[in-house]
């Protein structure tokens, strides 16, 4: 396929890998932040292409896995109310709240969508007038544009029976809540090639300099991440500490100005509780007071449910880059996707579940002979 | 093992005394107290739904393999029985519809097991409201896919449930067919050396009911592969009688095919990702949906296990068949990694393919 066949070049990335090689001279810590990175790096297995002294460590970027369980019991209260269709993005569903996932609650007669725009969920509205639409907006600044507008949207037609609710988290605090973490571990980063899409570079530039760590904002195919690594690599070897755009062909320095503007007028900053890791200041997006009759938590008065995270999991460290899934005594045993214990092994995205996906709980690292095939 | 053994007029039983009639649920309450959509998918969830609820109660040694379908003999002849339930939505799809895939759904079963199909059943469950027209438009379509495959419908029955306990109309097929002498497939028969051959470009059924259900418009029309691939057996065993394994590749797609298969013959699967036929307009799909093609169903193609000395001709044969022509070895059957499947992905790295514990969704970005 043009344009993704070409980062998924066999040739490129054994010549990426040994140019790894020959540039490493010690032992160097990496985070890929964002979880569709985590993803691509255990499908395609390209952790296994790396020399032994680079590790990769998983970081916090599963919007999906942050979420907080008191976030998702909300969202199963509102679904569960007969006068409303829940709509919510496709790997949200399966996501375990304290006693139930929204795949379950549908089975017990929620009306409950998967959507793949929340501008899809206006439709919805527009055709349903006796209902109300919620929307479970979640996300970090890679889906803020959207569900922004959608909110924009609602409010410039009229529809008044569209409400969001929005547990947006933020990239940059969380990067600095674990670079400031005394077990930190990370050297390097390879930085949201999504997030920054939206964002841009510039916002990290400051966090490069404080903690003098290089950030190379990266994209998700398989050669983008071996030349994010490579670029992070030769930083690090360098002594440098810059941020620099390994991703151009997607992300500007600025971002996208049009979205962040459109951001600014509907969200804005305040604290947010992060499944797994707990509250970090600044880090989260809610809606403006002007967008009040489109905030869902205000109409319907969801209680604030006291939750329990499992005792055994260690997600937030996993979150943090201090282990590895397979560093758990659960993994794989009494935690799995489907009874999943805690925030990384909900989602595809989620360290856990990756590397569960992938079979890491059935094979640490595979055996190396390979069959050539007939070529008949 | 070997799933033939022939009918004695007593059924035979599982030599264990008859169990009460209300025993506690098998399943640990904490999996789940509902059935739930992914316990249909053809994954993890399926797998235990079968293996934990059904099969005990009815164990025997037909059913035990779990494999497309039953072979038995009667009166000397091999004979294979299956059946299969179609509930699709939308009824209608580019390539297809909901009576042509039940045709074909156990047409293709029985083929699986080396069959020549002959006879179906069909059961019609039908909603109050389905308009006429609709319900014409799909027996004639299964009128023609019967036709074609050379099958006679020889029993039947139809059911209407009120408004709304229904989704339009559900069809029922089940079918009958006879193994030529010297057949003998059966997944349990995967042996180290055996190359995979896949018929053709998979994730084209799965994909179109998607872009269908989701209003998604490609520049060209993604269809359904659905056929009968009765013919297509012929051709491949007249190459090459001594088939291992058949399997067609449907819910849970490529890749639960051939787990069910590396964990019933204690074998290791091994995959070559670039080896693996895919159309431009699938990739461009699943690449768009977040969907992984390998989990994608497939209701025209098929997996064959093949001893290496026969995998040529096979394959050969299978190339001037319509149904072959985008035939090619994917993989092979290793002694390593006994019961799983891995893969050289296309980047030279490695991973294990496993099946899903339910069903793929849609990834937020």
């Amino acid at each position: 396929m043009k344009y993704i066949d070409e980062y998924r070049s066999a040739d490129l990335a054994a010549k990426l890998a040994a140019e790894i090689r020959r540039v490493v001279t010690r032992p160097w810590v990496l985070m890929e932040v964002c979880g569709g990175q985590t993803h691509t790096i255990v499908k395609y297995g390209i952790d296994y292409l790396l020399p032994r002294e680079v590790e990769l460590v998983h970081g916090p970027g599963c919007p999906v896995c942050v979420t907080s369980l008191e976030m998702i019991d909300k969202a199963h209260a509102i679904a569960r109310r007969p006068d409303v269709i829940f709509c919510s993005f496709g790997d949200m569903l399966r996501v375990p709240g304290s006693d139930s996932d929204l795949l379950i609650l549908k089975s017990r007669g929620a009306d409950i969508r998967v959507v793949y725009s929340p501008i899809d969920c206006l439709k919805i509205a527009r055709a349903n007038p006796g209902k109300k639409v919620v929307f479970f907006a979640i996300g970090f600044e890679t889906t803020a544009p959207a569900n922004a507008m959608s909110v924009w949207q609602a409010r410039e037609q009229g529809i008044t029976n569209f409400s969001v609710l929005v547990s947006h988290v933020l990239v940059p605090p969380a990067m600095e809540a674990i670079l400031q973490s005394p077990n930190n571990r990370v050297q390097g980063l390879i930085g949201p090639g999504h997030v920054c899409t939206v964002m841009g570079c510039e916002e990290y530039e400051p966090i490069a300099a404080r903690y003098h760590v290089p950030i190379v904002v990266t994209g998700f195919e398989p050669l983008d991440l071996l030349h994010g690594v490579l670029m992070t690599v030769q930083q690090l070897e360098a002594g440098r500490a810059e941020v620099e755009n390994q991703y151009p062909r997607v992300v500007k320095r600025e971002g996208n100005v049009a979205a962040k503007d459109l951001m600014q007028r509907v969200f804005e900053v305040c604290d947010r509780k992060w499944r797994g890791v707990g509250n970090i200041p600044q880090s989260g997006y809610r809606l403006r007071p002007e967008f009040h009759a489109h905030d869902a938590e205000r109409i319907f008065q969801v209680e604030l449910i006291a939750t329990q995270e499992s005792s055994i999991c260690i997600s937030g460290l996993v979150l943090r880059g201090a282990k590895k899934p397979h560093d758990c005594p659960a993994f794989g045993k009494e935690c799995t996707p489907e009874h999943p214990l805690g925030a990384t092994m909900v989602s595809a995205e989620g360290a856990c579940a990756a590397y569960y996906a992938y079979g890491r709980h059935l094979q640490a690292r595979p055996a190396t002979r390979e069959p050539e095939l007939a070529r008949p | 093992m070997n799933a033939r053994v022939s009918i004695s007029p007593e059924p035979p039983t599982n030599g264990e005394p008859a169990a009460p009639l209300f025993a506690a649920c098998p399943l640990p309450i904490s999996d789940h107290k509902e059935i739930v959509l992914a316990h249909g998918s053809g994954g993890k969830l399926t797998h235990r739904l079968i293996e934990k609820l059904i099969l005990p109660q009815f164990h025997n040694e037909l059913l035990d393999p779990l494999h497309d379908g039953a072979v038995f003999s009667l009166n000397g002849a091999d004979v294979a029985f299956s059946t299969d339930s179609f509930v699709v939505n939308p009824i209608f799809f580019p390539g297809g519809d909901i009576g042509k895939l039940a045709v074909h759904g156990t047409v293709n079963d029985l083929a699986m097991c080396g069959a020549k199909p002959l006879y179906l059943s069909a059961a019609f469950i039908l909603e109050e409201g389905l308009a006429m027209e609709d319900f014409w438009r799909v027996v004639q379509s299964m009128r023609q896919a019967a036709e074609e495959a050379g099958v006679l419908l020889v029993t039947g029955d139809t059911k209407v449930v009120d408004h709304g306990k229904g989704d339009q109309i559900f069809i029922n097929t089940s079918g009958v067919g006879v193994v030529r002498a010297g057949v003998r497939i059966h997944p349990a028969r995967a042996a180290v050396g055996d190359q995979i051959i896949v018929s053709g470009p998979i994730a084209m059924h799965g994909i179109a009911i998607m872009s269908v259900r989701e209003g998604l418009e490609f520049e060209t029309e993604i269809t359904s592969d659905t056929a009968p691939l009765s013919g297509l057996v012929e051709v491949m065993l007249n190459a090459a009688p001594d088939l291992h394994v058949l399997r067609d590749p449907t819910r849970g797609g490529v890749t639960s095919a051939l787990s069910e298969i590396a964990e019933q013959a204690g074998v290791g699967i091994w995959l070559d990702e670039s080896r693996i036929p895919i159309s431009e307009e699938v990739k461009g799909a699943c690449e768009m949906l977040g969907l992984d093609p390998l989990y994608v169903a497939n209701e025209g193609k098929l997996l064959a296990l093949v001893a290496p000395a026969d995998a040529a001709r096979v394959l050969a044969a299978m190339r001037v068949h319509p149904l072959g022509e985008g035939a090619a070895v994917i993989g092979e059957v290793v002694a390593e990694h006994p019961r799983m499947v891995t893969m050289r992905t296309h980047v030279g790295g490695t991973r294990v393919v496993d099946m899903l514990s339910g069903e793929q969704l849609p990834r937020i970005c």
